[in-house]
């Protein structure tokens, strides 16, 4: 039984980190009865432990809200949550197309940050009509006015009907409901007769019933029982149920134009599934697919490696099981001379990356080394060919290379003024260009052309540390440009350390050389010899540091009372060494590989 | 069969004393302060212990007698002569059985030096740590310098040999100041001197003031090994060389006892949380008597003072082989070992080791080179079975 489409409303959230999203939604959810109060938890929506303690929203979810409006009609209200981060701009794009309003939750008492903007730019883009909504108004520190202001100079939308509110306290969370059935439209010219036609929002993999597919009818009904087709990946399945999030999982019969709600088709992996794929009847196909489909492709790359070599299997098992849920990072088995066996992973972004990381370390229990980010660059041959390079050992012979093109990005940044002056500085330090410099209401707009490889290291770090925090970046990235790129290297003793080679710009390769080698002369303990420690390009070495040779460690005392506490601390000195990883002679601590990839602190 | 480790490492006896007046704040050892102790329920628990050990070793020839502590000066001399007697009774003696006791360098103690002597006590090492009063009193001791140098004739006069121990890499102590202070010990003519560099151990009154933040100049390693290779060189020009880590004599005046331990001998251990290594039916066996004094008393006047006794592995004993014998200026044999010795690892790892200029290799031996006996820890480490 499907809704009329005049009575549904469908819409999703834009806001930054920390401005009340998740709160917001909370509130939506408590106040209409959705969930009875004692099942309320905080962050509703946010599944995974990872997305709660982070605050940030990595799968798109969707809840269905009931709402008995003031006109005396009840409106389905189909909230989609989409992920917040850069990384899934791709995502969010589709989640967008899936809705036809936002409401734009702005904190009153900090203003528009970078990342609002574009997620609300892509909220433009896909035709949203957009309810501006400001939220912690019940802080001193807010200013309404201001923010309004703001929102209308940067962003270019009417701002005089915004609906203030403190999600924290439920003040104003009435008035947003009104709004979104008042303002917002319902789904237009959806047939329920016409052949199916629906969008695939997101899909995610459930360890009992396989994986699950959010998806937003637009044209025709879909019912359990039916034979589907993936239009794009031409996967065909037979829908097993079907259903609406309310957040928790409830069957219905059908689902019809307008309507959004999960399918369940006995689907094994995610990869199998493409968000912004459009899912039609198998006999009675729609002619046309959805526009706008693209396949999400990694952009940067890291080698992942566990502590414990013995831990390998583990991983793997870990691995593949993520990439169940997972269809945009890629894996691939490395061999590092240093490091052993382990993963080259692609991820969509530096966020990305830290997520698949942290979601293996904690939910599996492995502890991993993380080798230096890198980008995809295009490495172009004499012979004309040309080749992307994900790993920078292996990078083909220099004498064979024409030139080699590295990914650029466009950066905005959005920074008190008096932070101005450090952020310019980082940026340029990063090889960055200026591409336009605005000021509104006391802060600065700083848009930046910048290499993505200078920014994967630690450059988000960098930027908080030198705003205190207020500065607010996102990026996407532009396209590809020729650049004086070189490998460099690092040799510790002699022997060339895999795990840390890099490509960097030819004019930054001394100074990173130096920074590195200097550092690893800190993190590497003495040892029973001197250690020179080398960066080099090719066979030049650019810098050089020598970790001189430990001189004493002997126990003063050893009798026969002591014999057996010394030996145990013998054996505890021996196990800490077989921690660490061999370079020819040398022993070094895993934390190295990672602080030392850490440009300056 | 060659002959083992244990059949020609000698084999001694160590008694411990648990008692002192007052807990040095460096000394992680099984020490208490107590008001009163009942000397003669003591005595007899420790003879006690000793004939039960006799009862296992039937037929060994005892080379060394060694009370340690604690401050075993603070026994009387008839507990000790107690312990002695046990001992005489148990075992055949050496002809030229070494008997030591550990004493602090005061005239209380030193008074009792004569009666130590009638009961057998033949060499003394004297706990002297220091010839400069400040360190003394930053050292806990609660001795002066004057009373220490009394203690040293009087002990000169009554034993055969008399040893006394220095502590130094103390906080601000110079490179000179060391210089001057060792120079003054070897012209006092001791016959064996134990020269420790001062450790922080956990659980001792200096770990807690260092994790404070206190006890501060403290030499760093580079100052610590300046310290250490300058004592090689004052002491082997004075004809005290080292025959181990932090001991010195001139030839033929080593500690037999403690050559007993670094050459992987036999020894019973008697007394509160004293341990021993004893060879029997062909297993190494590691006890080790309860640590508190009241538990270890009512135990050994019960029939027994061990806390635990078990059989060491092959990996142990290697392990304890190496450990000890590489802290002798002698070195080991390598036919000593067990396994380890047949893991061609092992022998690569000592040919690196030889390249490092850290070990020596003559016929059957392996020592450590003057660099490498400062680096002893991780030469070991290297070594060790898995």
């Amino acid at each position: 039984m499907s809704t009329p489409q005049s009575r549904i409303r469908n819409f999703s959230i834009v806001a930054h980190i920390d401005h009340g999203k998740s709160t917001l939604a909370d509130r939506l959810i408590q106040l209409t009865g959705t969930v009875a109060e004692r099942d309320m938890k905080e962050q509703m929506l946010d599944a995974m432990d990872i997305e709660r303690e982070r605050g940030i929203t990595i799968k798109a979810n969707t809840v269905r809200i009931d709402y008995p409006a003031k006109d005396g009609h009840t409106y389905v209200l189909n909230l989609i949550d989409t992920p917040g981060h850069v990384d899934f701009a791709y995502e969010v794009s589709r989640s967008m197309r899936a809705v036809e309003g936002s409401l734009l939750v702005v904190d009153a008492t900090q203003g528009v940050e970078a990342q609002t903007l574009a997620n609300v730019y892509t909220a433009i883009e896909a035709d949203h009509e957009i309810v501006p909504v400001l939220n912690k108004i019940d802080l001193p520190a807010s200013d309404p006015e201001r923010v309004k202001t703001q929102i209308e100079d940067v962003i270019g939308i009417d701002a005089s009907e915004a609906v203030e509110i403190s999600a924290k306290t439920g003040l104003g969370i009435p008035d947003v409901l009104e709004a979104i059935v008042k303002r917002l439209p319902p789904p237009h010219g959806g047939d329920p007769d016409a052949p199916l036609k629906a969008m695939l929002v997101d899909s995610k993999y459930d360890q009992y019933l396989g994986v699950i597919c959010i998806v937003r009818i637009v044209d025709g009904t879909l019912k359990k029982g039916d034979r589907i087709r993936m239009m794009k990946t031409g996967g065909t399945y037979d829908v097993d149920d079907v259903g609406i999030y309310r957040p928790a999982m409830t069957g219905v019969d059908s689902l019809g134009p307008g309507e959004i709600g999960y399918l369940n088709a006995s689907i094994k992996q995610v990869r199998d599934t493409r968000v912004g794929d459009t899912i039609t009847h198998e006999r009675k196909p729609c002619d046309k697919a959805l526009p706008g489909f693209k396949p999400s492709i990694p952009v940067v790359f890291c080698g992942l490696f566990p502590v414990d070599t013995s831990d390998f299997e583990d991983m793997r098992d870990a691995i593949e099981k993520l990439a169940l849920n997972d269809a945009s990072f890629s894996f691939e088995m490395e061999t590092s001379a240093a490091l052993g066996f382990g993963f080259r992973c692609g991820f969509l972004g530096l966020l990305h990356l830290e997520v698949i990381r942290d979601r293996i370390e904690r939910e599996y229990n492995i502890e991993l080394i993380t080798t230096a980010p890198s980008v995809v660059y295009h490495v172009h041959m004499r012979d004309g060919s040309q080749h992307d390079l994900h790993n920078p050992a292996d990078m083909p012979d220099m004498s064979k290379i024409s030139h080699i093109e590295e990914p650029r990005i466009k950066a905005t940044i959005l920074v008190p003024d008096d932070y101005l002056g450090d952020v310019l500085k980082l940026c340029q330090d990063r090889r960055g260009l200026q591409m336009d410099l605005t000021y509104v209401g006391g802060r600065a707009m700083a848009v930046y052309d910048l290499p993505l490889n200078e920014v994967v290291f630690d450059f988000y770090d960098r930027l908080k540390s030198v705003t205190k925090g207020y500065a607010s970046f996102d990026y996407e990235i532009t396209g590809y440009r020729e650049d004086n790129l070189v490998k460099m290297q690092v040799l510790v003793n002699d022997e060339p350390v895999d795990a840390l080679s890099m490509m960097v710009h030819r004019d930054r390769a001394e100074m990173r050389g130096r920074a590195m080698c200097a550092k690893l002369k800190d993190l590497i303990p003495r040892q029973m010899f001197k250690i020179p420690i080398q960066a080099a390009i090719g066979g030049k070495v650019i810098a050089r540091e020598t970790l001189s040779a430990m001189r004493k460690d002997v126990t003063a005392k050893c009798y026969g009372g002591d014999a057996t506490r010394k030996k145990k601390l013998l054996e505890k000195q021996k196990a800490g060494k077989k921690k660490m990883r061999q370079f020819g002679k040398v022993d070094i601590p895993q934390e190295a590989f990672i602080s030392a990839l850490k440009m300056d602190s | 069969m060659p002959v083992e480790p244990w059949q020609r490492g000698g084999f001694g006896l160590y008694v411990h004393w648990p008692f002192c007046e007052a807990k040095c704040p460096y000394c992680d050892f099984n020490s208490h302060v107590t008001a009163s102790i009942d000397q003669r329920r003591w005595a007899d628990a420790l003879a006690a212990e000793v004939r039960r050990w006799a009862e296992v070793t039937p037929g060994r020839v005892l080379s060394s007698i060694f009370f340690g502590g604690g401050t075993p000066s603070l026994m009387t001399p008839e507990t000790v002569d107690t312990v002695l007697r046990a001992a005489q009774d148990s075992w055949t003696w050496a002809n030229d059985i070494e008997i030591t006791l550990e004493a602090n360098p005061r005239s209380v103690e030193a008074a009792r030096f004569r009666g130590f002597a009638e009961a057998g006590v033949n060499r003394v090492s004297l706990g002297v740590q220091s010839l400069r009063e400040g360190d003394l009193r930053r050292l806990g001791r609660l001795h002066d310098v004057d009373e220490a140098r009394a203690a040293f004739d009087i002990a000169r006069k009554t034993f055969d040999r008399v040893s006394f121990d220095l502590i130094y890499a103390r906080q601000g102590q110079t490179r000179e100041a060391w210089r001057d202070e060792l120079s003054e010990a070897l012209d006092m003519a001791a016959d064996h001197l134990s020269l420790y560099q001062l450790t922080i151990e956990p659980g001792t009154a200096f770990w807690d003031r260092r994790q404070a933040g206190g006890l501060r100049g403290l030499p760093d390693e580079d100052l610590g090994a300046d310290l250490f290779e300058m004592t090689q060189d004052i002491c082997g020009a004075a004809g005290m060389p080292a025959y181990e880590v932090s001991n010195h004599t001139r030839p033929g005046a080593e500690s037999r006892h403690n050559l007993v331990y670094w050459r992987s001998g036999d020894w019973v251990g008697v007394g509160p949380g004293a341990h021993g290594r004893v060879t029997m039916d062909g297993a190494r066996r590691s006890n080790a008597g309860w640590l508190a004094p009241g538990k270890w008393l009512g135990a050994a006047e019960a029939g027994n003072g061990d806390e635990s006794i078990e059989v060491l592995t092959d990996e142990d004993r290697d392990a304890e082989y190496l450990m000890m014998g590489l802290r002798l200026t002698e070195g080991l044999d390598v036919d000593g070992l067990g396994a380890v010795a047949k893991d061609p690892r092992f022998h690569r790892s000592i040919d690196e080791l030889i390249a490092q200029d850290l070990l020596w290799a003559r016929d059957e031996s392996i020592g450590a080179t003057a660099r490498g006996r400062l680096l002893l820890n991780a030469v070991i480490a290297e070594l060790m079975p898995d």
